[in-house]
């Protein structure tokens, strides 16, 4: 197989698809930039991570056979989310202990799953884009892609090859933003200390940009950032290794 | 203890408005993980040995009858006994009867989970008999009055000043009326007092880390050698510890204790570990007469073949609760019940009732970092996700939180439907947003805009772009 005719599903993921579709369009440019054939399902929503975390493990179940049908027959699939590519890669086949056809189904759909990144990285290769983005970053390491799907290196790969960015680290870069999903809803107060010390680690370092892989932990850090007054531009890292400039940063308006 | 695990949003934010709380769980945050990253990095094999750890403990799962009665067999060899108990009920009773056994006044203790979770200082105190705390953290939250907040460093909520208080404050009748603020001056003193009361003490009590089947050993790891003196001065020497401490050969205990000083505290090992054994030989120079181990199940048994049995394999390390990002925001007593962090986020619930705790394992945001540095390789989030799935079966918890997943559930099922009425939201949110790019306050998600904005959604689907054939921003 070539790396021309490599057919790529991309997951959108229900916050791009509903809250930042630019995020959307900026996998499917890397990709393409990449070499893939890139298409998206109709039949996708959610991953099904608010009902698998509030511990409704039938909607989960159905919401995961939906997703899985819709996706099996691609060489790969790919969501711009460690946190979503995480549920698809290493929850789904859990979903199907007592079923075992449907498990075998899920195991070899979760082999072809990939977070954006570290696929562009690990499997694509990507050559470098030659893109400029003039900023002083840090990158922030959402959860699930760090812990779930190694993802930690890729990004910082390519965004060091990105013209005129600077990437300063972040201490504290790999303790969770408080966002959890419903989380920062139920235990919203706790959430929002946790989201608190974030902003003042990433405000610590001085940067203008912070980029993280995950859109719900940006909107966090973002909301965040917001009602505390202070400008610090949130964006998906995506963007910015897509060139997308034009675009407001997360929670600006425009 | 009276638990207050339901009452887990409130202890939360009474915990977080806590200035000198969030002082010492600075230093939670930053001390106890620091020191064991150094401490992992430094021993290649630390990962390898947590493997063994983990199989160690999986092969005594399998086989926990065999152990148990070989190890009751080697204790009672060596003029030992052991007492089983289902119940901390029948622990206590236990424990009671063997204290006035000998006419005991007052009972030194080592640090022990286990008395805590079967509540044994107020149970002897309400039968006339004293119970001293002689490990210092312990000792420290015995004159506060206040339950561990943490598994191994039960104080590690007081700052210092607080501690300098409260020695004044009980030393007074002592004679000690100068108020120590020197870290060393306060180990000392607590020291001073404690050393008479060992002397007089008639029954000692202590924990155990390990339980060896092979030797009929108990061993308790300390930083202070307070459970030697604990152990060894008076006539009689009771282990309370539950059955899951149990390991087949000193080597299995030594492959353990590789990685829990290393996990806990980031030291190679705590500066004492002992080693029990019996009661005293002829020819030995101290001992006690009498060795007694109090065996608590409570429950334990039950998990084995579950999907609790992981749990355990738990060697009370304290690193998943020092790793823990809520642990360091609301701190120990927030969890409300003997076991913290995400420990007992998975535990607590066995012993309390999905309905007292359901908040514990729901309070976290499956970060993972417990899991990444559980020395036994303990998988806690999908422990965590287990009780939520309990609590979903069984309807605990506000109908109208579980409604409003079934209602959102309804759609994401099915996509066409879901595209109508999720474009349709998106607009109304973007129109409620107007050019601010954020929205500041949303019936049914206060929890979250009570704290920072929503993002606004740029406008239109991604999806929806997608089909009418947009391929850019
Ligand atoms: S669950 Fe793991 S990390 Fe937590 S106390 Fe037990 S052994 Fe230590």
């Amino acid at each position: 197989m070539t790396k021309q005719s490599v057919r790529v599903g991309l997951f959108v993921t229900c916050l791009v698809d509903l809250f930042r579709p630019s995020v959307g369009f900026a996998a499917v440019k890397l990709l393409e930039a990449a070499g893939c054939v890139v298409e998206v399902p109709a039949a996708q929503t959610c991953c099904g991570q608010p009902a698998y975390n509030s511990g409704d493990r039938a909607d989960t179940a159905a919401l995961a056979r939906n997703v899985i049908a819709a996706f099996e027959g691609f060489d790969h699939v790919v969501a711009p989310s460690g946190s979503c590519a995480g549920m698809l890669k290493h929850h789904y086949p859990r979903l199907f202990d007592d079923d075992p056809a449907m498990k075998a189904r899920a195991e070899r759909f979760a082999d072809k799953v990939h977070e954006l990144v570290s696929f562009l990285v690990d499997v694509m290769e990507m050559p470098d884009q030659g893109v400029r983005w003039e900023a002083t970053a840090t990158y922030h390491d959402s959860c699930s892609g760090l812990r779930e799907l190694k993802v930690r290196e890729q990004p910082r790969a390519l965004l060091g090859k990105v013209e005129g960015l600077t990437l300063t680290p972040l201490p504290g870069a790999e303790t969770c933003c408080g966002f959890g999903g419903t989380f920062a809803v139920k235990y919203g107060e706790v959430s929002t200390d946790m989201v608190s010390r974030k902003c003042d680690d990433v405000a610590a370092t001085g940067a203008d940009l912070l980029l993280a892989g995950d859109l719900g932990c940006l909107m966090n850090i973002a909301g965040r950032f917001r009602r505390e007054g202070k400008r610090v531009e949130c964006r998906h890292v995506a963007e910015v290794l897509a060139g997308l400039r034009d675009v407001p940063a997360i929670g600006e308006g425009g | 203890m009276q638990t207050t695990s339901h009452a887990f949003k409130d202890n939360a934010r009474k915990a977080m408005a806590d200035v000198d709380l969030r002082t010492a769980l600075k230093r939670v945050e930053t001390g106890f993980t620091t020191a064991r990253r150094k401490a992992a990095d430094r021993l290649p094999e630390f990962e390898d040995l947590r493997d063994a750890g983990r199989d160690i403990k999986n092969h005594v799962l399998e086989n926990l009858d065999f152990y148990l009665e070989r190890f009751e067999e080697r204790v009672i060899a060596q003029g030992g006994k052991v007492h089983w108990c289902s119940t901390p009920r029948e622990a206590r009773e236990t424990i009671l009867k063997l204290c006035r056994s000998v006419d005991a006044r007052t009972a030194t203790k080592g640090k022990s989970m286990i008395a805590e979770e079967i509540a044994l200082n107020p149970f002897l105190e309400a039968n006339g008999i004293e119970p001293i705390e002689t490990d210092l953290g312990e000792y420290i939250i015995q004159l506060a009055d206040e339950p561990p907040s943490h598994i191994i460093g039960p104080a590690v909520h007081k700052t210092k000043d607080q501690v300098s208080d409260l020695f004044l404050e009980h030393h007074w009748k002592y004679g000690r009326t100068e108020r120590q603020t020197d870290p060393q001056a306060l180990v000392n003193e607590a020291r001073e007092i404690l050393r008479q009361k060992y002397v007089d003490a008639d029954v000692g009590i202590t924990g155990a880390n390990f339980l060896v089947a092979e030797t009929g050993s108990t061993i308790i790891v300390t930083n202070e050698g307070n459970g030697d003196l604990t152990q060894m001065l008076p006539k009689m020497h009771i282990v309370i510890a539950s059955l899951e401490k149990i390991v087949p050969t000193l080597d299995d205990m030594a492959t353990i204790m590789r990685v829990l000083a290393r996990s806990a505290t980031g030291q190679e090992m705590s500066v004492y570990t002992t080693l029990s054994t019996g009661t005293r030989r002829e020819g030995d120079l101290d001992g006690p007469e009498e060795f007694h181990v109090v065996l608590l199940d409570n429950g334990r048994s039950e998990m084995v073949g579950t999907e609790l049995q992981e749990l355990l394999r738990c060697i009370r390390c304290g690193a998943c609760m020092n790793h823990c990002p809520v642990y360091h925001t609301v701190g120990g007593h927030a969890y409300g019940w003997v076991y913290p962090g995400p420990i007992g986020a998975a535990l607590d619930p066995h012993f309390l009732g999905i309905e007292e705790a359901r908040h514990l394992p729901s309070a976290s945001t499956f970060c993972g970092k417990c899991e990444e540095v559980c020395p036994m390789r303990i998988p806690l989030p999908r422990i965590m996700r287990y009780w939520r799935e309990q609590a979903f079966e069984r309807r605990v918890g506000p109908p109208l939180e579980r409604a409003g997943i079934r209602f959102w559930a309804f759609f994401a099922r099915r996509p066409a439907l879901y595209r109508l009425a999720t474009r349709l939201a998106i607009r109304v949110l973007r129109r409620l947003a107007g050019r601010r790019g954020v929205l500041t306050a949303l019936p049914f998600a206060g929890g979250w805009t009570d704290g920072r904005d929503l993002p606004a959604p740029e406008g239109r689907t991604f999806q929806e772009l997608w089909k009418s054939g947009r391929r850019s921003p």
